[in-house]
């Protein structure tokens, strides 16, 4: 077995009082893409820059490529990092940006201006060297950036919420390139994101974190499907969260008896400690409950409940509804293929029962 | 209406700017040219004061190497003050801005502290340190290291020193200033690839504080060539800057039209020197400094 990119073992991070992040473990294979996923305050941030060297860690440690980096400064650490303000500097041409890290590093100047021009095609702004980063658009600098970092060859490449600063359209452009250089370089890469659509599309493994604690580890289908609790069914994703108790399981189902929506039998898959008689929740994705006229008869084993249309929000090709069912809102996001109901319209709501995760547990 | 509108958003600047161009003009524009006027009368041995235009004044204070080599050494001291402040502001404003936030307005309050203690008292407070029987001497004689009290006061160090102690603040603020404008990520970055945090200085911080560093010397500059109470509380009688000259033809002999020359010809040397500074530089950093962008 190959030796990891990056190992964190039981790091912790305390500021005085404060715990920051509780212990935490995490292994980076040669090469993955790896997301911290999280709201603002949740430790990711400060993971990274432990990996990093800009924090040191309270306890544990940390490896790069199989070595104790603890007591490494960050300039002997090759790491290549990318800001969200894309921290360029600004006394310097494009070209002395890319240069830059080259020149510590006993490279010759024929050598330098070769890889520098490689970087720069790489991320296909091949002739911008010349110009100052002021005098370019915010995704360029982003991109500048990154190849700044890559050009050292880093052993890993830590990226800071890279994409937040950047228009909705460009930041979905951009997504695609940095995945795309990211497998065309190989390059091992830890990633810090609030938002939770990046985090899906480009990570191999999706490290949802929470108030210092790491909620769940898994790959993005895992995460979204079978989340681990009730802050990644609402993190990732709209879910709708369902009282419920567990009646039976066997090898196939947990059946459970869910509020409003009856008998459901959950497949197996998808069931995370259920215990029979205990209190449980049923987590249904937005999308998959799906809005019907009340005169359309479920098909076999679809299990249907009647609400009423609160709000409508039209988005073109989808639309999300906030539905009321008994004393409790619901929402469905549903593609659409002409109008969308009406606000007040009595409307059956589906779901497949193969839909639905159960997470153990009351409501909190 | 579109006319109105465009008039009125024309007028308002002037509306706005009104009371500080009166204040300037009636308090700045106003005396000046009487200034200038009062440059071109001559004051008769009688000591009356003859109204006309005469050049006398203006040929003594160009040709005469007596007011030209006090241009000269007021200059030099104004240097080596700009210096001395740079030396020590900077490691100061490195400081304060590199402080955790509630510290720092604590530090910020203590470097503002002074300017509400008259800047005379402060400069005379050197008298009760630096003197014969001040508290530097009282201290080496008692203890036995010196058997005579030193003369520490009244020459051109102990001017350098008074002139420092009041200046500093300005440099701390504008180099403060400008470190504080500095993205802190760049220093991360600069680290990141490869640097050690003295090269990441060099590399990073300096070039891009180097503006506030610019703007605190020519306010250090400009404040210490154009002063006089310093040299006067604690020079001896060789160390006259050229404020002082215009004070001794003016207060001392009553001499005004001399003494409007020689004010005249201190302006214009530290206008080119603000002139040429502002060709380089710029004044957008002093401008930061007090608060616009």
């Amino acid at each position: 077995m190959t030796t990891p990119a990056v190992e964190l073992v039981d790091i912790v991070k305390r500021f005085g009082a404060i715990t920051a992040l509780q212990p935490m473990s995490l292994t980076l294979p040669e090469g993955s893409f790896v997301t911290l996923l999280g709201p603002s305050g949740c430790g990711k941030t400060t993971t990274l820059r432990m990996v990093a060297g800009l924090l040191d860690p309270s306890a544990g440690e940390i490896r790069i490529k199989g070595k104790r980096v603890n007591e490494t400064p960050i300039h002997k650490r090759n790491l290549g990092l990318v800001f969200q303000n894309y921290a360029l500097f600004p006394h310097k041409t494009v070209y002395d940006n890319v240069a830059f890290g080259l020149r510590y590093r006993d490279i010759e100047r024929s050598q330098i201006k070769k890889l520098v021009n490689e970087a720069l095609d790489l991320v296909q702004l091949p002739s911008l060297g010349d110009r100052y980063p002021k005098q370019l658009s915010g995704g360029q600098q982003q991109r500048i950036a990154l190849a700044r970092a890559i050009v050292i060859k880093p052993d890993v490449l830590l990226l800071d919420e890279p994409l937040s600063a950047l228009d909705a359209n460009l930041r979905e452009d951009m997504r695609v390139e940095l995945k795309r250089i990211q497998h065309q370089l190989g390059i091992t890469t830890l990633f810090v994101t609030h938002d939770q659509s990046e985090a899906l599309a480009m990570s191999d493994t999706i490290v949802v974190m929470s108030a210092g604690n790491v909620e769940q580890v898994g790959a993005p289908e895992e995460v979204y499907n079978t989340p681990s609790s009730e802050f990644v069914a609402r993190f990732l994703g709209a879910s709708n969260i369902i009282e419920s108790r567990t009646l039976s399981v066997d090898g196939e189902h947990a059946m459970v008896e869910a509020r409003d929506f009856g008998n459901v039998p959950v497949p197996i898959e998808r069931v995370r400690n259920a215990i029979t008689g205990r209190e449980s929740k049923l987590v249904i994705r937005a999308e998959f409950l799906t809005l019907n006229k009340t005169d359309k008869t479920p098909a076999d084993g679809v299990l249907s409940v009647n609400g009423q249309v609160e709000t409508v929000d039209y988005q073109g090709q989808a639309v999300r509804y906030f539905v009321r069912v008994g004393d409790r809102q619901l929402q469905a996001i549903n593609m659409i293929d002409g109008h969308p109901f009406a606000e007040g319209e009595t409307v059956s709501i589906h779901v497949r029962p193969r839909d639905c995760a159960l997470l153990p547990g009351a409501i909190t | 209406m579109a006319s109105t509108v465009e008039a009125r958003e024309t007028r308002q600047p002037w509306i706005l700017l009104s009371p500080a161009l009166t204040a300037i003009v009636l308090l700045l524009i106003i005396p000046l040219a009487f200034i200038v006027v009062y440059s071109f009368w001559l004051r008769t041995a009688a000591g009356s004061e003859q109204v006309g235009f005469y050049l006398d004044n203006w040929k003594e204070a160009l040709t005469d190497s007596f007011y030209r080599d006090i241009l000269l050494s007021t200059l030099r001291i104004a240097l080596i003050t700009t210096i001395a402040c740079a030396l020590l502001g900077y490691p100061c404003a490195y400081f304060i801005a590199r402080s955790k936030s509630g510290n720092k307005t604590l530090l910020l309050l203590m470097l503002i502290l002074p300017f509400w203690i008259s800047y005379i008292i402060r400069t005379m407070s050197w008298i009760n340190i630096l003197g014969v029987s001040g508290a530097l001497n009282t201290l080496l004689v008692n203890s036995g290291l010196l058997a005579e009290p030193l003369q520490l006061l009244y020459n051109e160090p102990s001017v350098i020193l008074g002139l420092v102690h009041f200046l500093l603040p300005f440099m701390v603020l504008n180099v403060y200033v400008s470190l504080e404008g500095i993205d802190e990520s760049l220093e991360s970055a600069a680290r990141s690839l490869g640097c050690t945090s003295w090269q990441s200085f060099l590399e990073v911080t300096l070039p891009l504080s180097l503006p506030g560093l610019a703007a605190g010397g020519l306010l250090c500059f400009v404040l210490a060539a154009g002063t006089y109470i310093t040299p006067l509380v604690l020079g001896g009688a060789r160390d006259a800057m050229f404020a002082n000259l215009v004070y001794e033809a003016i207060i001392v002999q009553l001499n005004w039209p001399l003494g409007s020359a020689l004010s005249l010809m201190l302006l214009f040397v530290l206008g080119l020197v603000v002139t040429v500074y502002n060709r380089f530089v710029g004044m957008g950093q002093i401008a930061k400094s007090f608060g616009q962008e």
